[in-house]
């Protein structure tokens, strides 16, 4: 079996998920990126996007809106505002979000932001 | 000396309230629990923005191209105080405490030439500073139809305070609140959260960033404020309840005390009334 690191995903209001991954795809700002055990301790902003967690027991998929990634030889934690699991994610909600994360920001932002949605919208099947 | 039926009367109305500060406090009991579960649930966010965020501070400094959140903007006349109370009373000294420290601040910030102004959340502080300070209200968060704190509140009374601080309208901004000790001790605190202030910095683990430090740290700053001040709201919470629960108790107390009392004094106003009637019933059988 492969090393694993300790995943931590905390929203501000409680934890998400807290257990012993293989290795943990980013959705992060520059790029996907992935983390897996002994990766060079790293911060990165993350944009809307999928965030895969492979495990033991299977690959869990959170949707992040957004946050950053403390990444450690051991460990990776994701400070997410908010983090939905995939399975949980529903037409009505990802709306909800889009609604939410696009104003106050400029024309560039905001398109790079609406193109995350869809990639996520693509992604999820909605 | 009241009348039999006075007394009674009286026994019975503070039977009856304190079946109700009986009630109140365990509802501020239950509600503590929740309070104090929400805000450890948020507590390992907190620490993990506060850790990243001084290895941040420490690494990028005050210089002159730091975020203006972090190293500020140059001048500290205008201060905002963001005073957090309570949306109820009937708990003790909790939103007095938080006003009586504000108002201190207040009256040094004025006596040293600067410019007070003022945010108020939670109805109770808004009312106790009117009188005095309500020139420097700013504005006011309702939180009274918020069942539960969450990070959306915190994100709200974050956008008003970073607005008038990009602005240029305010130049350094503290918020008060009860910190919460424990059911019995809540301590008044003030904490400035613009320019932000992390302590620590000796974080020595060396990070790539991604992007560049700057950009991460002028995305996280926002956020680390809105953590501060979600954080703060979460104390102030438990500390409300906190202090509901020990006021209470103590009303409770002095419920069950005055009953007491009052019972012995009606119990012997009945024994003296009995005593008399007898004493004229013989002296009356006597005099035949």
């Amino acid at each position: 079996m492969a090393e694993t690191v300790q995943f931590d995903l905390v929203s501000p209001e409680r934890r998400l998920a807290s257990y012993a991954a293989t290795e943990v795809q980013l959705p992060g700002v520059a790029g996907d990126m992935t983390a897996m055990e002994g990766h060079e301790p790293t911060i990165t902003s993350l944009r809307p996007g999928i965030l895969r967690v492979v495990a033991a027991d299977g690959t869990k998929a959170f949707v992040v809106t957004g946050g950053f990634a403390e990444i450690g030889q051991k460990s990776v934690s994701v400070l997410a505002e908010m983090a939905i699991p995939m399975a949980d994610l529903t037409a009505a909600k990802l709306d909800e979000l889009m609604a939410n994360a696009v104003p106050g920001q400029d024309r560039d932002v905001a398109d790079k932001t609406a193109a995350d949605f869809q990639a996520i919208r693509a992604a999820a099947g909605l | 000396m009241p009348s039999l039926k006075a007394l009674k009367n009286r026994i019975g109305s503070v039977k009856n309230t304190r079946k109700i500060t009986k009630a109140m406090q365990m509802v501020a009991a239950a509600k503590l629990r929740r309070a104090q579960e929400a805000a450890e649930a948020a507590r390992p966010y907190a620490e993990r923005m506060t850790a990243v965020m001084s290895a941040l501070a420490a690494g990028v400094g005050t210089g002159d191209d730091a975020p203006r959140l972090l190293a500020g903007n140059g001048r500290d006349q205008v201060h905002l105080l963001v005073v957090m109370t309570g949306e109820r009373g009937l708990c003790g000294g909790f939103n007095s405490s938080i006003v009586k420290l504000a108002r201190a601040r207040a009256n040094e910030l004025v006596a040293q030439g600067k410019t007070v102004k003022m945010l108020t959340v939670g109805k109770k502080g808004r009312e106790q500073l009117k009188r005095d300070w309500s020139a420097a209200f700013v504005g006011h968060v309702d939180l009274g139809e918020v069942k539960r704190v969450g990070y959306g509140n915190a994100q709200t009374i974050t956008r008003q305070v970073n607005a008038a601080f990009e602005d240029g309208s305010v130049d350094v901004v503290t918020i008060f609140y009860n910190r919460f000790q424990s059911v019995i001790s809540q301590i008044p605190t003030m904490q400035q959260i613009i320019p932000a202030r992390f302590e620590g910095g000796a974080t020595t683990a060396l990070y790539d960033y991604e992007p560049s430090e700057e950009v991460i740290l002028a995305d996280l700053l926002p956020r680390s404020i809105a953590t501060q001040v979600f954080t703060a709201l979460l104390e102030n919470g438990a500390s409300e309840q906190g202090a509901r629960m020990s006021a209470m108790d103590n009303a409770t107390r002095n419920a069950g005390d005055m009953i007491n009392k009052l019972t012995i004094q009606y119990n012997r106003s009945r024994q003296a009334a009995i005593t008399k009637e007898l004493i004229e019933i013989i002296s009356g059988a006597e005099a035949l």
